[in-house]
């Protein structure tokens, strides 16, 4: 009935706009607050819609803001209670990340610098493996650096009191760089984790040789690692070479830079067809040539009749020279009539 | 302005496509001059331009649209929020008043005017300014699933994914071209003395009456070219057939749930207040004004006298300049307010929406003068005065007075900026 008033639209069309945060509705969230962490990291408040189902610590959300009216989903991991009580000053029922502006970073610039409160953002429901198992182990190493203390954060914001024994390196650039810096250094007095800050300025960058000197008993512990991919990587290795492996459990988030080039591989995913172009050649030339089934219309950019969606990688507008950068999971629709691959891209089709 | 980056040689398998030349503004083979009459006798339109020239035109253009697209921003994305926002307020607004239809005050029904007029505006905002321009890709970049070429349905008997064929991908690339472009004159009008003539046409009146009236069922058996299937079904493969069945299923759909918002839903709702019949007829009035208005306003867009249309063979190997010049010999603009330009869905700036159809509508404005410049560049030295005799029914409709209008435009401009 409802469907026979709001058709072509869908009665949610019409509810959105009375309340977007209802039960039932897509997912979004109201940024109640940007508190500065560090002079280019900050904690974001946000009040989620009725639909909010929770997340176990560790895990993260995605986020959908839009900035300069386009629209950029990235993903944070969450720092609040997960039992929807208030602590460290986020107030109950509100879930928190925490980013740090970095150069080529838009949205998390954008987050730290420019959001404001009252701001609605697109949400999805948390996910993701990086979370402590039950029971508890009795020793934990945690291994973090730069913003990937945030997943662990959101652990000892709600583990902390389970574990016995807590073993914590963070490394950060220098001393002011340190998030939550206060926040460690509390429980690291009052016993509760023993922290090691490996700060670049003074000891450089980690060597992890340097483990058995802070934590030497790290072979024994489970160890939950959150950081640049060049120390993640290395870790792997020092694990690896340990004998080790199963016990490093590691979230990686940067995502893979693209760096666009000049022609390439267009991978066809649904169809199982991967094809070289080169930059002067559009993606649906490329793909007819293949013999996918391509969507195709005025084959001039007017039409928007071969639109698919673009899953990964680089393109480059044959018209203005722009190049489209995929950056997010969400896939991104594209005209392939007026696009070349640059570099390599994979399409929906 | 970057045009299409150089050409490298190909280090891929697949072989070289060569650019479509619509892609880019030089042409890899000299374009021939354009002879100074067409094949029916008449004056070719904008014969006097040199392939340079015409190349020029694309150049400024290209130019142009990058300026634009490369600024779109927060301003322009909440424009657009804003007018669906306040469609879907009028909306429901006026549904809920004709709740009450049939009640009298003094003899008068208020709540029917109310809602109808509400309903009516609803109705157009919806079709125009939102659901045209939305389906047209102008809004795609911001990425937003919602508001999004390949998700829009909108409010009108065609479903959106036919509509987007026939007018996004025929009527647009193929604008006035006779025999490629079916918009000229929708199969029942003759619209140009270059189109062929047929006792049918003695009744022309009465067929645009009727059209008009019944825009949105012409609209979708149009785009389904259910005249096409009844004139050549006996000649037609299976595989074509069975296509046409599938899209004729689908209007058939389309035309049963609007119908029964419309007709059935929203007055059976009323009944409680004895407003059924009201709701009813208020329904049927707000789709035929709606109706009347966006013909109107197409018919105005394209079919004045003045406006250029083209031989099929006249576009073989067209370059990008020569399409903008199409486009805008083939697109006349009308002349309002800032309600009159939002109520057209900005197709009051027709030649703009033709030579950058997937520019957000918002900002046709703005750009104006600008392609103005290029406008009169390039076709006022054709026929000075040449249609002074002529009636202008709608603003700016044929060539000469549109060369005054944006003439001034640009003159204003100028003298804005240099004061």
């Amino acid at each position: 009935m409802a469907e026979a008033l709001a058709t072509p639209l869908v009665p949610d069309d019409y509810l959105d706009l009375l309340d977007p945060m209802r039960t039932g509705a897509d997912l979004r969230g109201r940024i109640v607050e940007v508190r500065p962490e560090t002079a280019d990291a900050a904690t974001v408040v946000i009040r989620p819609g009725r639909g909010w189902r929770g997340h176990v610590p560790g895990q993260y959300i995605r986020i959908g803001v839009d900035i300069d009216g386009v629209r950029h989903w990235r993903a944070y991991s969450l720092t609040h209670r997960a039992d929807g009580s208030a602590a460290a000053g986020i107030p109950a029922g509100c879930v928190a990340i925490t980013t740090k502006a970095i150069p080529e970073g838009r949205v998390s610039t954008h987050l730290v610098r420019h959001a404001a409160p009252g701001t609605l953002v697109m949400l999805d429901q948390a996910t993701g493996d990086f979370t402590l198992p039950t029971p508890a182990p009795a020793k934990v190493l945690f291994l973090t650096a730069g913003s990937g203390i945030t997943p662990v954060m959101g652990m000892l914001r709600n583990h902390l009191g389970e574990l016995d024994d807590v073993a914590h390196v963070h490394c950060a650039p220098s001393e002011r760089d340190v998030i939550f810096a206060t926040e460690l250094a509390g429980h690291h007095d009052a016993g509760r984790l023993a922290l090691s800050l490996n700060l670049d300025d003074v000891h450089g960058v980690l060597d992890l040789a340097r483990l058995d000197a802070l934590v030497p008993d790290w072979r024994e512990r489970e160890t939950w690692l959150c950081g640049p991919t060049a120390l993640l990587d290395a870790a792997e290795q020092h694990w690896a070479d340990a004998g080790l492996p199963e016990r490093l459990h590691v979230e990686r988030f940067r995502p893979s830079v693209v760096e666009p080039g000049e022609g390439g591989t267009v991978t066809f995913a649904k169809s199982s067809r991967v094809v070289e172009a080169d930059g002067s050649t559009a993606i649906l030339d490329a793909g007819e040539d293949a013999g996918v089934l391509m969507p195709s219309g005025c084959r001039m950019g007017i039409c928007f009749g071969c639109v698919v969606p673009l899953r990964s990688g680089a393109i480059r507008d044959l018209r203005t020279g722009e190049v489209t950068v995929h950056e997010s999971d969400e896939p991104l629709p594209v005209q392939t009539c007026v696009n070349a691959v640059a570099g390599s891209c994979e399409l929906d089709l | 302005m970057t045009l299409a980056p150089e050409r490298t040689p190909s280090h891929g398998s697949t072989k070289p496509q060569g650019i479509n030349p619509r892609l880019r503004v030089q042409s890899d083979t000299p374009r021939p001059q354009r002879p100074a009459l067409k094949k029916s006798g008449r004056p070719n339109p904008a014969a006097h331009l040199t392939p340079d020239q015409i190349e020029a035109i694309g150049v400024e253009l290209d130019a142009l649209r990058k300026e634009v697209m490369d600024s779109r921003g927060a301003a322009d994305a909440a424009y657009i929020r804003k007018v669906i926002k306040v469609q879907r307020y009028l909306e429901m607004g006026s549904r809920a008043a004709l709740l009450f239809s049939n009640v009298k005050v003094k003899g008068f029904r208020p709540a029917w005017w109310i809602g109808t007029a509400g309903l009516s505006v609803a109705k157009i905002l919806e079709n125009m300014e939102i659901g045209h321009n939305v389906m047209h890709g102008q809004w795609d970049w911001m990425r937003d699933p919602k508001i999004h070429s390949t998700a829009w349905e909108w409010d009108n008997a065609s479903p959106a994914s036919q509509w987007k064929h026939s007018h996004n991908e025929i009527h647009h690339t193929f604008t006035n071209v006779l025999g490629r472009d079916n918009d000229l004159g929708y199969g029942i009008l003759r619209v140009d003395e270059d189109q062929k003539w047929s006792p049918f046409y003695l009744f022309q009146p009465i067929w645009h009456v009727g059209n008009a009236l019944l825009f949105e069922y012409s609209i979708a058996a149009y785009d389904l070219e259910l005249g096409g299937y009844l004139a050549k079904k006996n000649r037609m493969s299976e595989e074509d057939k069975a296509k046409f069945r599938a899209d004729r299923d689908e209007v058939v759909q389309k035309i049963k749930r609007q119908a029964t918002k419309d007709y059935l839903v929203h007055p059976a709702l009323s009944a409680a207040t004895g407003s059924a019949r009201t709701t009813l007829t208020a329904n049927v009035v707000a789709n035929l004004v709606r109706n009347v208005w966006t013909n109107t306003v197409i018919i105005c867009g394209h079919f004045p006298p003045g406006i250029a249309t083209f031989e099929k063979t006249s576009i073989d190997g067209e370059t990008r300049g020569e399409w903008y010049l199409r486009q805008m010999l083939g697109s006349g603009n009308i002349s309002g307010s800032k309600a009159m330009h939002v109520m057209s869905g900005n197709l009051s700036h027709q030649i703009e929406h033709h030579l950058f159809p997937d520019m957000p509508s918002n900002r046709y404005a703005e750009i104006a003068p600008a392609s103005a410049t290029s406008w009169s560049a390039t076709t006022c030295p054709t026929s000075p005065g040449r249609s002074a005799s002529r009636p202008r029914r709608c603003t700016g409709r044929s060539s000469s007075s549109r060369c005054r209008t944006r003439s001034r435009a640009v003159g204003a401009a100028t003298s804005s900026s240099s004061s």
